[in-house]
């Protein structure tokens, strides 16, 4: 690159100035910010009384190893749940997808399912699931309320992800399937190979945006009696009468929530920059 | 002549009430480069794409060397196996590298080892001069650059006949030349080709047929000098001397 001329090196000091003055100005505006609300806060009346039953550091310190452990509890719903989401989700979306009369009842059963469980509330679900299945009494069928939760929780958010699929399918040109078969490859080979590698990148950022929604979900898990997180400490809370464990309960699934937000952040980034490389806006 | 590679018999073909192909009829011999032209909207693609097998015909035949294709029985993937084709754009995989995109159909459907097909493939495009973007995103080529490894791609396969669906109809002007010397090297070496095109001074230089479609029927058909020369039909005339407006003759 030749040297920069007088009128560009202008510009950049102009600009260097500039971000300076606007950092500077966010930087002193947040301060103030949280210096009043702290002052509001602690002034209030009632501050003392909630300071005592709600940040309780005596209470945090000693709940915080049981809550741990019952967040072990949410992790594995995560993990398995997470995985069974997305094979589960990415299935129903093919099967709506799929043209040509011979596969209408699958495609009908599909559409069905998804309107089904996007529509009911989670909560509900995992009422009918969790209380419903055991009340069957059917040999084998599993009564823990950790495989039941996940189960409802697999239900619902296989719906939400099936849709986020769909659309990822769809956004992929109908022109790359024509050239996909043109080659000679079969309907299930485009789609493994050429379609849905494109409709998987295309969606990554909505699908980690659900996963952090999933990720304090299966908090929920805790109303079927699994000793979870949240469940302990409402058992903690109950014996103590004091709110504090349920703040800490909730820092937890927080501080597990953001590292993946910090993921889809910059998956979002890297996807919007390939789509529009060199723009400002 | 002897039997036709591609024999298409009175095919018809309608979407919904709107009757695009009326019973079109087009032979093409082994090592012929025949042109479709006609309109926009005149069904072009339509025959290429049942053709293809893209779509069912609604009455009709096509065979492939002596072979009925639109009969349901047939295993239309083997079919389209044995065809190279190339759309006006979006042909290559973007997740793909340029290379990749070559050898995706003969690992994959032909079965060749991974070793053969990457080969050939690079012989392929050493051909059309782009060996150095082998390991490139289609994103980082241009438009023309695309096509023709969009060429290249189809010619993998070693089809039988290479389908070209307006392949430099989506392309500036200054790079439609390069991609036009590619299929005219590979008709050179005997590629049997039916083309979709607007580039009428293209087809007269390398086109053994030129084909008009109008009205959903080949309305004239003959050698180019004929066709774009001395048209006898009305429409023919009508469609050439737009296209000369347009200055594309
Ligand atoms: N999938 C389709 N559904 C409905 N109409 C179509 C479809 N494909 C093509 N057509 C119609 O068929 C006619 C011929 O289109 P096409 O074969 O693309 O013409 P050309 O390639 O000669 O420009 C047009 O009127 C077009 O609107
Ligand atoms: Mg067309």
């Amino acid at each position: 690159m030749p040297a920069p001329s007088e009128l560009e090196l202008g510009r950049r000091a102009f600009r260097a100035r500039r971000s300076q003055r606007s950092t500077l100005v966010a930087l002193g505006s947040t301060l103030v910010f949280f210096a009043v609300a702290h002052l509001v806060v602690t002034r209030s009346p009632g501050w003392p009384r909630v300071q005592a039953t709600f940040f309780s550091l005596d209470v945090a310190r000693e709940s915080f190893p049981e809550i741990l452990r019952g967040l072990w509890l949410n992790v594995q719903v995560l993990v398995v749940g997470g995985l069974c989401v997305l094979v589960l989700g990415l299935g129903i979306a093919v099967l709506r997808t799929l043209r040509g009369p011979a596969f209408a009842p699958l495609r009908i059963l599909a559409t069905g399912y998804v309107d089904l469980f996007r529509g009911m509330p989670l909560i509900i679900t995992l009422y009918l699931v969790g209380f419903g299945f055991p009340a069957l009494q059917l040999q084998g069928l599993p009564t823990s309320p950790f495989v039941l939760g996940t189960t409802a929780i697999v239900l619902t958010y296989s719906a939400y992800v099936a849709e986020v699929f769909r659309a990822g399918i769809e956004s992929v040109h109908p022109s790359q399937r024509a050239a996909a078969r043109s080659l000679g490859l079969s309907h299930r080979q485009s789609m493994r190979i050429v379609v849905l590698p494109q409709a998987v990148r295309n969606v990554t950022p909505a699908l980690l945006n659900d996963f952090v929604a999933l990720q304090k979900d299966v908090g929920l898990i805790s109303v079927l009696g699994a000793i979870d997180a949240v469940r302990q400490a409402q058992i903690i809370v109950g014996q103590s009468f004091n709110f504090t464990p349920y703040v800490v309960a909730g820092l937890l699934f927080v501080l597990l929530a953001v590292p993946s937000a910090r993921i889809a952040d910059a998956v979002a980034v890297r996807a919007r920059r390939r789509q529009q490389s060199g723009s400002v806006l | 002549m002897t039997e036709p590679v591609l024999d298409v018999r009175g095919v018809v073909k309608a979407f919904g009430d709107d009757v695009v192909l009326r019973g079109v009829d087009l032979a093409v011999g082994e090592h012929q480069v025949v042109a479709l032209i006609g309109s926009s909207g005149s069904g072009k693609s339509t025959l290429l794409r049942c053709t293809s097998l893209l779509e069912t015909v609604d009455d009709g035949q096509v065979l492939l060397d002596g072979e009925d294709v639109t009969d349901p029985r047939v295993d239309a993937d083997a079919v389209r196996r044995r065809l190279g084709v190339v759309f006006q754009a979006f042909n290559l995989f973007p997740h793909m590298t340029v290379l990749d995109n070559v050898t995706l159909a003969p690992v994959r459907v032909h079965g060749r080892s991974k070793a053969d097909a990457r080969e050939e493939a690079l012989g392929l495009l050493e051909r059309i001069g782009l060996v150095d973007k082998a390991g490139e995103y289609p994103d980082r080529l241009s438009g023309g650059q695309q096509q023709r490894v969009a060429i290249a791609r189809a010619l993998a396969v070693r089809p039988r006949v290479l389908l070209l669906d307006e392949i430099t109809s989506a392309l500036d002007p200054e790079l439609v030349g390069e991609v036009l010397r590619v299929v005219r090297e590979v008709a050179a070496q005997g590629m049997t080709i039916v083309m979709a095109t607007h580039e009428m001074g293209f087809a007269k230089q390398v086109a053994d047929t030129v084909c008009f479609l109008s009205d959903g029927v080949v309305l004239e058909s003959g050698p180019p000098e004929q066709v774009l020369g001395e048209p006898v039909e009305a429409r023919t005339r009508q469609f050439l001397s737009r296209v000369i407006d347009a200055g594309r003759l």
